[in-house]
Order: C-alpha cells, then structure tokens, then sequence
C-alpha cells in the first residue's frame, strides 16, 4: 500500500505521517506528480489562508494533476475546502470537484471554531465502525455548505458539511490525525477503501 | 453541539514535566510523552505544555520533546513559553504542534501577533494573557506574571482579537493556586466582548469550579494543572458529572 501525502508547503503535516504510523503505514511526503500518480491512496492536507494555498499548489502544477485523480484521495481540513469550487476566504477559486462553495462562519459564533464537535448523517464506508454523533476535533473558520455530496453534516449555529464526497474524491473538514480513537478509524477506513 | 475543552497544562524544563506529579500507573511521570498519552486515554480533550526552560540550549529539547508528542498522541497540543520570533513557531509547528501560545513577546511587540497569524492562520496562534485585578482594574502582567506592563485586561485582548490571535488563553493571578474558583466575571466579559474562544485558566479546586465557568463564566475551555496532576480530580469522571448538568462533553 503506497499511501502519499501531499507536500504542497502548507500546514502541519507531520502528524497526519505519525497518525499512518500508529497504524503500522509509512506515508510518504510528495509534491511530485509522478509519485503522487502512482499512489494507492492520497492525502491532501492543508492548514492556513485559502489563497495562498492555491498559488503553492499552482506552483507545484498540482492543481492540474489533483483533479484527474483516480484513486482514492482524503482531502483534509482546507484540503477538502480547496476541492470545493470557490472560497470566500481569499476569494479564491477552488478545484471543482466539489460542488460547494466555501462560507465564512457568521458573527454569531465564536471564530474559528475550535474543538471537538458532533459528526451526523453519515453516510459513507469512510464511516465503517464510527457511530453516528461521534465528536471530531475541528478547528477552523469557513465551512463548506450542506450540498448533495454531503456525507456527513456538523451543527454550529447552522448545519454544514462536515464531509464529502465526489465519486472517488473525500473530503473531512474534521482532524482524523487528532481526533483519537475515532479519528484513527476512518483513516483505517480510508486505508481499507 | 460544539463541546466544552478540560485541558491539563504541564510545564516542562529541559524537556521533562515539572512540579511533583505522581502517578502510580506511570513508570516515569516526568516524562512529558508519557503523561500526555496517559491524559490522552484519560478523556482530555487538548493538552498545554509551557516551555520554561531558562536556555537556548534546553529549548531544542523541547522541539525533540514536541515530535515525540505528535508521534504518539492523537489529541491537539499547545507549546507555550519563550517564543519570540516566527521561526521559533515554524519549528514548533513542523515538528507536530497544533498551536502555540505566546505571551510577554507580544506584549513587548504586538506585531508578533500579526506576522504569527499572516504566515501561519489564526487557528494556531492562541494569546496568553496573565492579569491581577487591582482595586477594579485587571492589570496585565509578563515575564510569568513577575512583571506589570500598562496593559490593561480587556483592552489588550480586545486588541490581540484584532490582530489575528485564534484563541486567548487567560489566567486570572488573583486565582491561580487558590483552589477557590475560577475568575469568572472577568471571563464572561472576556466572552461577551469577544469573538474568539476563551481558555479559562486559574484557580480550579473541584468539579462545581468547572461547572461554574462553563455556567458563569462563559468559557470554552478550562485548564488546569494540580488538580489533575495530583489526582485530586478525574478527568473522566469531571467529564461525566459536568455531562450529567448539561455541559456539552465528549465523552
């Protein structure tokens, strides 16, 4: 099982690799079309600004590549935002593979929001093993909106889409690398698609 | 529902966890990873090291302490104490932290803040601010509250939200060691006047203290260190008693 992780220059992705780790999976770290191609499975990570993440992916030419994937792929955190087709964070465009768009929480909640919040509706094998209301760790400011590749949906003042799906494209705006238990399942889970 | 935080905070010198923790189930308590993953299986939902280290030196410890955190624990960490510059966050952050704490170097340059939360997003950046209420005013103070600045309290984190800070951490040094409660009427007004969350910190004794700053004081998180590090509370069992009085918990 050849499992990459995209290295595009944009957050914290050492413990995504530790995470594989703990479940006896050595990821690599990549930026390189050609390796990324010829992997089982792909991790697209991202923490930070929406736009500046785009143009470090523009740079790579990653932003052509992604979308032609055809293999599993877990875009994760802003990984899975900048699979949606437009953020208003930066207002930036996304890579499409997502049909939704990318909102900012409103000034009746605390922004960002951080901590462990109730995951619902799910609806994938991404789920296998993981109960319905199981609390994830999220951290983060824009959200995408509830559409009909919504696997999974998060309450904060209005419901989103805490996961999605796009034929053989998943996206969790949820930490599974720091989500415990339940997190270390569904990256099993993605393993075992 | 968003849940409520119980954050243990240990402190670490030259990469061990100081102040006497004893732990009967732990081989070596001072060892910060094994603590961690111990709070870890205990229920905590986020863990607080703070650096007090004295010497460059001992600080690169603390960067091998940090990534043999992030191997072996699947919650969110903070590293607090003696960050100055943004390669010290750089550092932090690419050997596993989830966040960092800063304090009396953004006091001393508030741009810190700004350049912090440009380069890496404010989702990682949380401010510590410790005050002491003095007559009716709540004085910040640095250097681990040895130092009083001009700062005041609600100005300054007011300030802190606007230049991009994710999350304020504050401790109330009236509090802090007294075991009586937490300073919640500051913190509700931290709250209130606020848009970012708000880490309650001084002053924890006992689970009612935990109850009243979720209830009162509006916080939405609370951190603690002797309580927990001398088993004087639970985490498990706060959590389940803070459940059973209606605080959203992850159980």
């Amino acid at each position: 099982m050849r499992v990459v992780i995209i290295d595009y220059g944009a957050g914290n992705i050492k413990s995504i690799q530790f995470a594989f780790k703990r479940l006896g999976i050595d990821a690599k770290l990549s930026n390189n079309p050609k390796e990324i191609l010829a992997a089982d499975k792909i991790i697209f990570p991202g923490v930070g600004e929406a736009s500046s993440a785009m143009k470090k992916l523009v740079e790579c030419k990653l932003d052509k590549v992604i979308p032609t994937l055809k293999q599993p792929v877990l875009g994760i955190c802003l990984g899975m935002q900048l699979l949606c087709n437009y953020t208003e964070e930066g207002n930036s465009k996304g890579l499409g593979v997502f049909n939704a768009n990318v909102k900012r929480f409103s000034k009746d909640v605390k922004v960002p929001q951080i901590g462990w919040n109730n995951i619902k509706n799910l609806k994938s094998d991404l789920f296998k093993n993981i109960k319905d209301n199981e609390y994830m760790y999220l951290v983060h400011s824009y959200y995408a909106e509830n559409c009909n590749q919504t696997i999974a949906i998060t309450n904060y003042n209005i419901k989103y889409a805490s996961a999605l799906q796009h034929k053989n494209f998943y996206g969790v705006q949820f930490h599974p690398e720091k989500s415990s238990k339940s997190g270390a399942q569904l990256l099993q889970n993605f393993i075992d698609l | 529902m968003l849940a409520k935080r119980i954050i243990p905070c240990l402190d670490i010198k030259d990469g061990r966890t100081v102040k006497g923790i004893n732990f009967v189930d732990l081989i070596d308590a001072g060892n910060p990873v094994q603590l961690a993953k111990h709070y870890a299986k205990a229920g905590a939902d986020e863990l607080v090291f703070l650096d007090i280290s004295a010497t460059l030196e001992n600080r690169n410890t603390t960067l091998d302490m940090v990534l043999h955190v992030a191997e072996q624990v699947d919650i969110p960490f903070t590293v607090g104490g003696g960050i100055s510059f943004v390669e010290d966050v750089d550092a932090l952050l690419k050997c596993g932290a989830d966040k960092v704490s800063v304090n009396s170097s953004a006091i001393k340059r508030p741009d810190l803040i700004n350049e912090l939360s440009k380069k890496f997003g404010s989702q990682c950046i949380t401010v510590a601010i410790d005050a002491k209420q003095i007559e009716c005013e709540w004085i910040v103070y640095l250097a681990g509250g040895t130092i009083r600045s001009e700062l005041k309290l609600f100005e300054w984190a007011k300030e802190v939200e606007v230049r991009g800070a994710g999350e304020i951490l504050f401790t109330s040094m009236n509090n802090d060691g007294t075991k009586d409660g937490f300073a919640n009427k500051a913190l509700a007004r931290l709250s209130n006047d606020l848009n970012i969350p708000i880490i309650a910190s001084g002053g924890a004794g006992n689970i009612q203290h935990f109850l009243d700053v979720f209830k009162d004081g509006k916080a939405d998180a609370a951190l603690a260190a002797s309580v927990f590090h001398f088993g004087e509370i639970e985490i498990l069992e706060l959590k389940k008693e803070l459940k059973k009085k209606n605080i959203e918990m992850r159980l």
